[in-house]
């Protein structure tokens, strides 16, 4: 099954999902990045050097790591993660980036712009523009730029000019929405390097196959490492490019079932939560260039959206994932901000492992399941980012002592040089 | 009478005529209800209600704000139309809905057509829906008469303005400059050629609009398109001189 098969006058569609819900004034733009993804697409010369740039810059492929201990401990299935944690800069993030970063190259543009949300996809993004030699304005609504400083504080000093959004809710939505305003006002120097397989076609595919090297070294890495493919893969859902990535390997494999793990927040009827699939909140709509299910209310505005982690705190799902869910060929679940934080205390203490928030969310649904399963049954996670980027949010999470201690000196500290 | 014969009407005494804005329920319904009084004295001869949105990523800050102020206060979809009804009873301009397509897709396209045409509505602008996902929803429009507003704009090609030329109705909403509402344009020759190229490619009246804020724009326009658009400029000087102040702007603008 090919899903970027498209049959005809059906491009940028999955299913009722997905096409190009853009201003007029976008359209030869979004053309023009579309007959240059086509063309990137078609080359294999462009695919080998983008695997190459991540080689060398990277350091992929990524290994796969078996956690002996926390398959013991849980007595079920044994667990395997794909190590994306391990990229430059932290995160899967990067490998879209650079893609994109490749082919704005083609596009003879100089600028690039890009939302973010936790921080780690503008990171990525400042981060490629530095080493390409590229202007970079990176948007970022001002609620996350409060949580999120240390990748701010990264993003600024490789270059990156870093725009707080003060409307709406101020989170990733808003950045999206700024994105847009800069590119219907710059389109012809700047191309939008949109951070998920989100937003109008050509941008679900183009990231998605970018992405798609996660799943491509993982299924060939479990038949190595592990002599067989695995029987579920899980990862967590935010936009879901982390996620697309690693399925794509495992998606004409019948016997791999694969799990989408999305922001549950506070849980089931607290409507303080990012799950667009796996709770029953979000319905059809049209926003921010596609059609996919987003949570919002019965007139089309947009509801607050809430999770522990600031990457998987959005409204809408990419457009495949919305298809794949009404075939049945992905489940989804979530996993609340409680078990985000009990999940990523154990995969500490057992294996030495530090997930991001975002990432734990897979690992919540992993551990839920494993011991239900087999001792030969084998399990695969996307460890997506690494989470030493969370370390306030999660020193909080742990109402760690000695770290609120030690900000409360280096606050006094700074509070000292500035009198 | 549809749309476009209203205009040409309308044209028969006047040589641009000039299309205003109010953002529904931004300050307030009561608020706009006054600014209409006064831009219908100044003998506007169209008006866009703008159905506030969540995510209004065409519109620049003052708007952005607007929509944001206007749902915080509470305002629904239901109260927008029972106001557009009130409005095109009262008033002898036209009205015309604005917003974006998410709020005509969930209610449903042939509803939203139903409910444009029952509120006195001669057409809506989504400028969020290119043509390519529009074919049922013009049909229906058409089937109603009211007319759904194409944009042209500058980064257009021939080629796609004669697409877009064969399905425009009503008027043509010629978007001045690149970028969002509210920024400043220079209204120049650019401008003008920019309404002469789309002039090749339909019949239909063509409004200009995207920064438009002073007579000195309109008279550049004049003789050239048949509609001046003022969005944002007239919201600022709400907020900044009152009803007092937009009396002045429109007397000015229009004189």
């Amino acid at each position: 099954m090919d899903i970027f098969d498209f049959s005809e006058g059906r491009e940028g569609y999955y299913g009722e999902y997905g096409g190009v819900f853009l201003p007029e004034i976008l359209h030869a733009t979004i053309e023009e990045l579309l007959e240059c993804f086509r063309e990137c697409k078609a080359d294999p010369k462009f695919w080998q050097e983008y695997v190459s740039l991540l080689q060398n810059y990277s350091g992929r492929p990524t290994p796969i790591t078996h956690l002996e201990n926390l398959s013991r401990k849980l007595g079920g299935a044994q667990i395997y993660v794909k190590r994306d944690d391990l990229n430059h800069t932290g995160s899967h993030k990067i490998n879209n980036v650079m893609g994109q970063g490749l082919l704005c190259q083609r596009l003879g543009k100089s600028k690039v712009i890009a939302e973010t949300g936790a921080g780690q996809h503008g990171f990525a993004t400042a981060t490629m523009a530095a080493k390409f030699g590229f202007e970079c304005k990176i948007y970022m609504g001002a609620v996350d730029v409060a949580r999120q400083r240390p990748n701010v504080f990264w993003m600024e000093n490789l270059g990156a000019e870093v725009i707080a959004v003060e409307d709406g809710q101020k989170t990733l939505k808003d950045a999206v929405n700024e994105c847009m305003r800069d590119w219907v006002t710059n389109m012809a120097d700047t191309h939008y390097i949109l951070g998920t397989a989100c937003g109008p076609h050509p941008f679900p595919e183009m990231v998605s196959w970018f992405q798609s090297i996660i799943g491509l070294e993982a299924r060939e890495q479990m038949l190595k490492q592990a002599g067989r493919l695995p029987d579920r893969v899980y990862a967590c859902v935010g936009g879901g490019s982390n996620a697309m990535g690693i399925f794509q390997g495992f998606m004409n494999d019948d016997n791999v079932e694969l799990i989408g793990s999305e922001g549950g927040g506070h849980g089931v009827g607290s409507y303080m939560h990012s799950s667009r699939l796996a709770y029953d909140d979000a319905s059809v709509g049209v926003a921010q260039g596609y059609k996919t299910y987003f949570l919002q209310n019965d007139e089309g505005n947009m509801n607050e959206t809430h999770s522990v982690a600031a990457g998987l705190d959005y409204i809408g799902v990419n457009p495949i994932f919305a298809h794949l869910h009404d075939q049945g060929k992905v489940r989804f679940e979530a996993a609340t901000d409680i078990e985000v934080k009990e999940a990523l205390k154990l995969t500490m203490r057992t294996e030495g492992l530090i997930p991001a928030l975002e990432s734990t969310h897979a690992f919540v649904t992993a551990i839920k399941e494993a011991p239900t399963m087999g001792k030969d049954q084998i399990i695969l996670i996307n460890q997506s980012g690494r989470g030493d980027k969370d370390i306030f949010t999660i020193a909080d999470a742990l109402d760690d002592a000695k770290w609120k201690s030690f900000i409360g000196g280096k606050a006094d500290q700074y509070r000292g040089e500035n009198n | 009478m549809g749309l476009q014969s209203f205009i040409a009407e309308r044209k028969q005494s006047k040589d641009i005529l000039v299309m205003a804005h109010v953002v529904c329920g931004y300050p307030s319904f009561e608020e706009n209800l006054q600014e209409l009084e006064i831009m219908a004295e100044a003998g506007v001869d169209l008006v866009e209600l703008q159905f506030p949105f969540s995510e209004p990523s065409a519109d620049g800050p003052l708007f952005v704000r607007a929509n944001e102020q206007s749902l915080k206060s509470g305002t629904t979809v239901d109260q927008c139309f029972e106001f557009m009804k009130l409005v095109s009873a009262r008033f002898p301009f036209k009205v015309l809905m604005m917003g974006y397509y998410n709020t005509a897709f969930k209610m449903g396209e042939a509803a939203f057509v139903k409910r444009v045409k029952d509120a006195g509505g001669v057409g809506y602008i989504l400028p969020d829906l290119p043509i390519e996902e529009s074919p049922e929803l013009h049909r229906l429009s058409e089937e109603a008469g009211i007319e759904p507003i194409i944009l042209m704009t500058p980064t257009t090609s021939d080629k796609r303005l004669a697409k877009l030329g064969a399905v425009s109705r009503g008027l043509v909403y010629v978007v001045a400059r690149k970028g969002v509402t509210g920024s400043k344009t220079k209204m120049g020759d650019d401008v003008l050629a920019l309404v002469e190229r789309c002039r090749q490619h339909t019949d239909v009246p063509m409004g200009v609009g995207f920064g438009i804020s002073s007579k000195a724009d309109i008279d550049v326009l004049r003789g050239h398109a048949d509609i001046a658009i003022v969005g944002t400029a007239a919201l600022k000087i709400w907020e900044e001189g009152g009803a007092s102040g937009l009396r002045n702007f429109f007397a000015e603008l229009m004189a």
